[in-house]
């Protein structure tokens, strides 16, 4: 039997962490995965540690949600998604879960936040992401988020990116 | 970018197993042989229609920190300080956007309490204060966009 203290302990090990060995394996992967029909061998070969046990690591680390997937980041510019506007609200702070959730379900929304302000310089604690072709379609699905927020919307901008100055994602040091 | 790339990058994007042959499924599906759709996506990388092929981390589930930081950098002094901030390893992406606060950047760090050491040398090496936003609560994150949708 275990008694309460035991559990705690248990919770606190059960915490997702990261050992050598999977260290290892996300320093040779955070660039991507080698170019193999049978990458995972590919991996393990570069590693010298059998397939058997990456592929066991690599598991392990997406059921655990390290790895959320392995999978292809298009380049929305290139795929003719040339605009992309970060539109932000500020919104009563008491109701920004209930109206964060509505915002995230629309289908034109790929990230919803809450953020903290930074008053004076920044009023806004609600982030929704959107992309479009044009600016004018951005700003039509930035006119739909500010018709949902009615009386809720203290202030709003959309912040449109004009240049990608880096793009590399996760580094872990060595 | 053909047809049948644009239907590569859309099933690519949901992800991949983690079997030995990974491709057999996606191949399958596209009707050409595994080495053809390695082929493909080292030709889309290479081509600049993806960013980035493997595995997705997520920085706070390995004990890290994630966030979102925002300066205010003036344009005779963008290029220079696009540098000093680009040269920082957790620095995962940096954009420019039409605002009073005109740089923004998304840190990642190993260990979350790396990541005020991060910000402070940040702003020690700038001279600009960084304004850390990081995500209070995540109410979606679905990112995907269909290639051949906007032609």
């Amino acid at each position: 039997m275990k008694n309460s203290l035991d559990r705690l302990m248990d919770a606190d090990d059960s915490e997702p962490l990261v050992d050598e060995l999977d260290r290892r394996i996300i320093q040779a992967t955070q660039a991507g995965l080698p170019l193999d029909v049978r990458p995972y061998h590919a991996l393990a070969e570069a590693l010298e540690v059998a397939v058997d046990v990456v592929m066991a690591r690599l598991s392990s680390m997406r059921e655990r949600g390290i790895i959320r997937r392995i999978a292809a980041v298009p380049n929305h510019y290139a795929l003719g998604y040339k605009v992309n506007g970060m539109s932000v609200w500020d919104v009563p702070d008491d109701s920004v879960a209930r109206l964060g959730k509505q915002v995230g379900a629309l289908d034109f929304v790929s990230h919803c936040y809450q953020r903290p302000r930074h008053l004076p310089v920044w009023p806004y604690n609600l982030f929704a992401m959107v992309h479009g072709q044009t600016r004018e379609a951005v700003e039509d699905q930035v006119g739909e988020i500010a018709a949902l927020l009615e009386g809720c919307n203290r202030g709003h901008e959309v912040l449109y990116s004009t240049r990608i100055l880096k793009k590399t994602g996760l580094r872990i040091s060595k | 970018m053909d047809a049948l790339d644009c239907r590569l990058v859309n099933l690519l994007q949901d992800g991949i197993d983690i079997t030995a042959q990974p491709y057999m499924a996606v191949a399958g599906q596209l009707g050409i042989s595994e080495e053809q759709v390695v082929q493909r996506v080292g030709q889309l990388l290479d081509d600049g229609y993806l960013s980035r092929f493997g595995p997705m981390y997520d920085a706070e589930k390995m004990g890290g920190a994630f966030s979102l930081c925002a300066m205010q950098i003036p344009a005779d002094e963008l290029e220079k300080t696009a540098e000093t901030v680009n040269a920082f390893d957790e620095v995962a992406h940096n954009y420019l956007r039409e605002h009073a606060l005109n740089m923004w950047f998304v840190i990642a760090t190993e260990h979350a309490d790396h990541l005020p050491v991060v910000l402070q040398q940040i702003e020690q090496k700038t001279g600009y204060p960084v304004y850390n936003m990081p995500k209070l609560e995540e109410y979606y994150i679905g990112l995907r966009f269909e290639a051949g949708a906007t032609q």
